[in-house]
């Protein structure tokens, strides 16, 4: 007498993923078509920074992505060391790499734009170095997968290594008012509205939403393999207590 | 506590006694730590040349990332001895909470490399040509700074703890958590800015890690060690 699918359940969560993902890579192809095309195409060229202003449309969503993928991997965090829940295993599991890529984007287009608006490559600022704090934290996360061979185990002590690490979103959040110095200070978020003028408004917030998109399809699609594949690990464990002769079954049955 | 009339000495006590021990004992944790520290400090004039003005101008960064590094120095070992010859099972199982055992340990940890390094780091920023001003901030940051060092180290120690060769991954565990320690360590030391303000910020910083780090080390040791 369900009314309602529970997803926090394996099986129910797979047959989320299977209705969920052809929607979300429909709008995030979408939006992606509407926010590449008003910001490279449509959005006018800065009156100081020329035409290196487009850069700013994969920058800043990246920026944004990389610590809300943070903020994700907390909140599961926290949903492994309290409920010891596997689904939430899987979350934090799948967002690492993806956080990753998305801070490393965000380095590299920042660094990409630099060149030619700051005359250099790299500048130790303050915002920029959190960012690439974060970045190693992000890298010592998956290093940390990697080396823990008990799934179980390995999720709960990343999730600990992960919500000490939250302590560093903070530090990047107010660093900039702490040390401010090359790196403009907030110009979206901010008392009093934004300062950027609506046609570059509109590009930005069209790509922070196929970002973001585009992270919860792909998210959704490594939770459904990081289910599969502990599925794999226990057929294939279960088969090898049991003996040689189940093990084709394993390999015809993974996908649910 | 007592037993049958007799005193026994409190456990924590006896741990710190015990870690004392083990560390002077085994190949002399503390004299190591301090002979890393002067070899790293003595590397660096081969690096960026024997000029006496820039090294004391360097001089307070040199002595923090030294150190920092001398501090990892013996971290990975900090619970991985215990977990072998069982020690750490019986943490576990104590009667006495797990993080104040914690902080013992890193009590034990901090005076036999820390501390050292602070006594040592006048002398060594002696050679690098600091004056009077400079030594007295090194050494003062450092007194207060290095305890934070030990204590996020021990998270980094509990997480690897099970890990055969945990040593490299401790330490990029945990490089990127000491950032802050070391950016207000090093404003303190070399004088840059006032002296009081990034000094009173690391000894927040200090004090928070002594109230947070131990949870976080015992919840690790506890989900590491089943």
């Amino acid at each position: 007498m369900r009314t309602m699918p529970n997803y926090a359940n394996p099986a129910d969560f797979l047959r989320l993923v299977r209705v969920a993902v052809p929607g979300t890579t429909a709008i995030t192809a979408i939006l992606f078509g509407i926010g590449l095309y008003l910001a490279l195409l449509d959005s006018p060229p800065d009156y100081q920074q020329g035409e290196t202003v487009r850069i700013m449309y994969l920058h800043v969503p990246s920026a944004w992505m990389a610590m809300f993928i943070y903020v994700v991997m907390s909140s599961a965090a926290f949903g492994t060391l309290v409920w010891r829940h596997p689904l939430a295993d899987a979350v934090q599991k799948s967002a690492a790499p993806l956080g990753t890529s998305f801070t490393f984007l965000c380095l590299v287009t920042g660094s990409l734009w630099g060149k030619p608006e700051w005359g250099t490559w790299w500048v130790w600022d303050a915002r920029l170095t959190s960012v690439f704090v974060l970045f190693l934290i992000y890298l010592g996360i998956v290093a940390l997968w990697q080396v823990i061979e008990d799934p179980g185990k390995a999720a709960r002590l990343v999730a600990i290594f992960t919500l000490v690490g939250a302590v560093n979103i903070p530090i990047i959040k107010f660093s900039v008012d702490w040390w401010n110095t090359l790196h403009q200070s907030a110009s979206v978020f901010r008392m009093g509205g934004p300062t950027i003028a609506m046609s570059m408004l509109l590009p930005l917030i069209f790509m922070t939403f196929s970002f973001t998109f585009l992270f919860v399809t792909l998210h959704l699609l490594a939770i459904r393999n990081e289910i599969l594949r502990r599925r794999v690990r226990r057929l294939s464990m279960l088969a090898a207590s049991a003996g040689e002769a189940e093990v084709p079954v394993i390999f015809a049955e993974p996908a649910e | 506590m007592k037993q049958n009339g007799a005193p026994l000495p409190s456990p924590l006590g006896a741990l710190l006694v015990r870690d004392l021990k083990i560390g002077r004992r085994i190949g002399g944790a503390a004299s190591m730590g301090v002979l890393f520290f002067l070899c790293l400090v003595a590397i660096t004039p081969f690096a960026v040349g024997p000029d006496l003005a820039l090294l004391a101008r360097i001089g307070p960064a040199i002595l923090w990332i030294a150190a920092l590094l001398a501090t990892l120095l013996g971290l990975d070992r900090l619970f991985q001895a215990d977990a072998e010859d069982g020690s750490l099972d019986l943490f576990l199982m104590s009667d006495t909470p797990l993080e104040l055992i914690v902080l013992v340990k890193c009590l034990a940890h901090w005076l036999l490399t820390g501390l050292p390094l602070v006594i040592a780091s006048p002398f060594f920023g002696l050679m690098l040509g600091l004056d009077a001003r400079a030594l007295e901030g090194v050494a003062a940051s450092l007194l207060v700074g290095t305890p934070a060092l030990t204590l996020i180290g021990a998270i980094g120690a509990a997480l690897t703890v099970s890990l055969r060769r945990g040593g490299l991954l401790l330490a990029i565990l945990i490089l990127p958590l000491a950032i802050p320690i070391l950016i207000f360590g090093v404003a303190a030391a070399s004088g840059a800015m006032a002296f009081l303000t990034p000094f009173l910020v690391l000894c927040g910083l200090t004090l928070a890690a002594l109230a947070l780090t131990p949870f976080a080390a015992a919840l690790a040791l506890r989900n590491g060690a089943e």
